[in-house]
């Protein structure tokens, strides 16, 4: 059952190089830097966004995933969703209003898988950048590189899973849309979502928590696709795999890394899901297919390399 | 052009590595395994190897892999070194493990 919770809001990802950073997530994703903090952190957002930011880069010395942040409908849902969380027994953490730049209070929390995830009510409205709220044309001019639409989702390796599921399902909201389950009946991965997407955020069963796999982000056409692989070979960029096909989700992709080895994916398609549809189940077995659906076998790097 | 050979004694490769470019470029390129390819941008730590003797630039290497005292001891990560004289590296097995 909806709680309140609307969509990813943000992602706060940790780079070895600020500047490298910025180039690869502006000129290559085609994001578009919107401020700068006294921390030295870069805010961007990709161009059909009306918040002024969802993606956020601090330089540090290891790369990964500081936390993920979740948008809510408005001040009461936060207000209870705070409650809840804290009935549920999790320790939730106050950030005041202005710790990111333009966005209002939020509350953080870590599940049982070492992640840390954010919910807050209120950021900055820009609006769409280069179009108008009224009679927008189609797209703006001047985007670069890939042109990423939007930020989508993050996909999370970690222990635990069960306990995580019941915190995003039982108190965040969220339903499962595709599950892959192993010979014993152990879900050992979980694709939950807020909205019609197939999934607003996903796990994969790992010993080691607080893993950083991938942040994804949404392009229109698998043209598109085959174009981001194009700009991936021009700028000598550090590929993945793909494009190639998705079973769960059944989206088209291609993942490529950014140049502090932290993981991208850019994708178009991927199924629709409402709360009454029953989550799609996926063999481990056949693991291969579900997350490969065209080579129908698992690359090493998917499942090891990580931040 | 100036290039530099790297050996690596745990599987008996050798390949030439051109001044500026990383020692897994140089692999990549050259169509070597040798040494596992992960982020190729020193944050996975897949790319792991010791170094025996030569010496080499460091890029930005995440610290959870590379501390310090790693460094000190010629453990580094493939995908961020440079040579500066003739390499040989030894890349142990486990170093996929890295990444655990
Ligand atoms: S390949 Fe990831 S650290 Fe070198
Ligand atoms: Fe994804």
């Amino acid at each position: 059952m909806r709680k309140g919770v609307m969509r990813p809001g943000h992602v706060q990802v940790r780079v070895l190089d600020i500047d490298e950073a910025v180039q690869h997530y502006t000129e290559l994703l085609g994001m578009i830097e919107t401020d700068r903090d006294d921390q030295g952190r870069v805010y961007l957002k990709a161009w059909t966004e009306v918040d002024k930011f969802s993606l956020v880069l601090r330089e540090a010395d290891e790369p990964g995933c500081d936390f993920m942040g979740f948008k809510v409908l408005d001040e009461a849902a936060l207000n209870q969703l705070e409650k809840d969380l804290v009935a549920h027994g999790l320790e939730v953490e106050q950030l005041p209003e202005g710790e990111l730049k333009d966005c209002g209070r939020r509350i953080r929390f870590t599940v049982a898988s070492g992640h840390a995830f954010e919910l807050y009510a209120d950021k900055t409205y820009t609006g769409k950048w280069g179009v108008s709220d009224v009679n927008p044309e189609a797209w703006p001019r001047g985007l670069k590189g890939m042109k990423a639409v939007r930020f989508d989702h993050c996909l999370f390796y970690g222990p635990n899973l069960a306990a995580v599921y019941d915190v995003f399902v039982n108190v965040l909201g969220f339903h499962l849309a595709e599950q892959v389950i192993d010979p014993e009946g152990t879900r050992i991965a979980q694709f939950l979502t807020a909205s019609m997407k197939e999934h607003d955020i996903a796990f994969i069963h790992s010993d080691k928590p607080g893993q950083f796999h991938h942040a994804s982000f949404f392009l229109e056409t698998w043209e598109d696709v085959l174009r981001a692989a194009d700009l991936i070979s021009m700028t000598d960029t550090s590929i993945d795999i793909g494009p190639t096909r998705h079973g769960l989700t059944h989206g088209k992709t291609i993942y490529f890394f950014d140049p502090s080895g932290n993981r991208n994916e850019v994708f178009c398609g991927g199924d629709y899901t409402y709360p009454d549809h029953k989550p799609i189940t996926w063999k481990a077995e056949d693991l291969g297919k579900a997350i490969f659906y065209h080579d129908r076998v698992l690359n090493e790097r998917f499942l090891t390399v990580l931040t | 052009m100036v290039a530099y050979q790297v050996y690596n004694r745990t599987t008996g490769d050798r390949f030439s590595c051109e001044e500026g470019q990383s020692v897994l470029k140089a692999m990549e390129s050259k169509g070597y395994k040798c040494v596992p390819v992960g982020c190729r941008g020193g944050g996975c730590g897949f790319c792991m190897i010791k170094v025996i003797s030569g010496s080499y630039e460091c890029g930005k290497m995440s610290k959870r892999h590379c501390p310090p005292e790693a460094l000190e001891n010629g453990e580094v990560l493939a995908c961020r070194i440079y040579p500066t004289k003739d390499l040989v590296i030894e890349c142990h097995s486990e170093a996929g493990n890295a990444a655990d």
